[in-house]
């Protein structure tokens, strides 16, 4: 049996949680240039200027594309064949987002006693970990740290059945039309459909970790993120919400199968600076 | 348009939603946390950690300084998590507020009142802003970490104006431009 041990873990999550905040993705930078040849509006494309600008300052000087460097989710995906050796998995995750976060120099945002004293955790953590167990000796880990502002921008909606694929469609696009400025547009419109309520968001939440862009491999879906995509940048909300064309880069559709009765839809918007950053161990 | 802080009404007056503006001097340094302890402090009759005549605050919590830096990255924050405080501030002498994303009716109507406008930047071009920022210092709160109420001193600060004393709005105005109809 393979082992894998607790310092790995401390020391690729810290690694992971710097990266994720102080580099973006190819696919993402590759979107937003096209988004600005797209860009009608010159205030507009001046704003996805100012994004690709941010984005080389922050990688040469290792600094955090946002000050929200997020609460920070983590996905695993652990090989049943694995055997964790030197102590217990949710404490190496939280402490290679502690080490991340204070030597990285990123920003606590973390706050406990939610509804009452709301007082910093100032180490970031707890981070919200998702475990799965999967075939095979290794251990994956994926940060995505959620920023506050597109993360309030977050809706579900339990439809009926029979409000069907126009029902999916007209929701999403009034969630993002409502959103407006706040996620900081051009955002990545992340949706689930299908499950119960949680899974709904599990799903909406994992698909922006998809390439930005990429296609749903199941045809019948590509179709529906493409509709919702172009109804989405027909809302004229624009970079930065000062108005144009691109208000999203793109909509990552994932479904599951959900109860007779049901037809559940989660919207988790992303921000334009749609970090996340994996390793497998 | 080059713009100074403190703010007068003369310069309010010129300022119309869509500019482009940037702005050098001393700014205020507040969110969430803050704007609570603010407004409790007025309500016990106290004093502001501030004394807010003219001045712009803007919605952010800074990222951890590098040594050798004045700030880390500096980004707005969302603005209608202030809404709730922001007329109150208005009313004893602030001028401006900068962050992003819409304010709501009973802001805009304050603003309107009492001559004062709300700027957006760039969300997420934190590392960008951070370069305007030419120094940084916590003035109260301390215990709250980033949402510390802080002074900062900035030079060609850039910002958009969203709301004027007019009425009018940035980002209505630009979303009915580029709208279409399917």
């Amino acid at each position: 049996m393979r082992e894998i041990g607790y310092q790995e873990i401390v020391d690729t999550v810290a690694r992971l949680s710097m990266g994720a905040n102080y580099y973006l993705g190819q696919d993402l930078l590759a979107a937003l240039r096209r988004a600005k040849e797209q860009e009608e509006s010159p205030l507009g494309r001046e704003v996805l200027d100012q994004i690709l600008e941010n984005a080389q300052v922050a990688a040469e000087e290792r600094m955090p594309l946002c000050q929200d460097t997020g609460m920070t989710v983590v996905y695993l995906e652990l090989g049943q064949e694995a055997h964790l050796v030197g102590g217990g998995l949710t404490e190496a995750v939280n402490e290679g987002v502690r080490r991340g976060y204070e030597e990285g120099y990123l920003r606590k945002s973390v706050t406990e006693r939610p509804f009452s004293a709301r007082i910093n955790t100032k180490d970031n953590t707890p981070a919200v970990i998702h475990t799965e167990i999967v075939p095979g000796d290794r251990l994956k880990i994926t940060v995505l740290p959620k920023g506050g502002g597109s993360e309030n921008m977050s809706y579900l909606k339990m439809l009926s059945p029979a409000a069907g694929r126009q029902g999916v469609i007209d929701f999403v696009v009034e969630s993002v039309d409502r959103s407006g400025a706040n996620p900081c547009p051009p955002t990545i419109v992340g949706v689930g459909v299908g499950g119960t309520v949680d899974k709904a968001m599990d799903l909406a939440k994992r698909s922006l970790l998809r390439e930005v862009g990429a296609p749903s491999p199941d045809p019948e879906v590509v179709e529906l993120e493409r509709d919702i995509l172009e109804a989405v940048n027909r809302l004229g909300i624009g970079p930065m919400g000062f108005g144009g064309r691109v208000t999203a880069l793109a909509v990552h559709i994932e479904t599951f199968p959900c109860h007779i009765a049901s037809l559940p839809v989660a919207v988790n918007l992303q921000c334009h600076s749609a970090r996340h950053k994996s390793a497998v161990l | 348009m080059k713009i100074t802080t403190p703010l007068t009404d003369e310069v309010i007056e010129k300022l119309k939603a869509g500019d482009k503006v940037t702005i050098t001097g001393t700014i205020y340094v507040g969110r969430d946390s803050a704007h609570k302890r603010m407004i409790e402090t007025l309500d016990k009759g106290g004093a502001l950690p501030f004394d807010p005549q003219g001045q712009i605050i803007y919605y952010m919590g800074p990222a951890p300084a590098k040594p050798g830096q004045p700030i880390g990255s500096a980004g707005p924050t969302t603005s209608y998590r202030m809404d709730p405080y922001a007329p109150r501030l208005l009313a004893e002498g602030l001028k401006g507020m900068i962050g992003k994303g819409n304010r709501s009716q009973p802001v805009r109507q304050a603003m309107r009142k009492y001559k004062a406008v709300y700027f957006a930047v760039v969300g997420g071009a934190a590392a960008l802003i951070a370069k305007r920022i030419k120094s940084a210092q916590v003035i109260a709160y301390e215990n709250l970490g980033p949402e510390a109420l802080r002074r900062l001193e900035v030079e060609d600060f850039p910002a958009i104006v969203v709301n004027d004393i007019y009425g009018g709005d940035a980002y209505e105005e630009g979303k009915a431009r580029y709208a279409r109809t399917a």
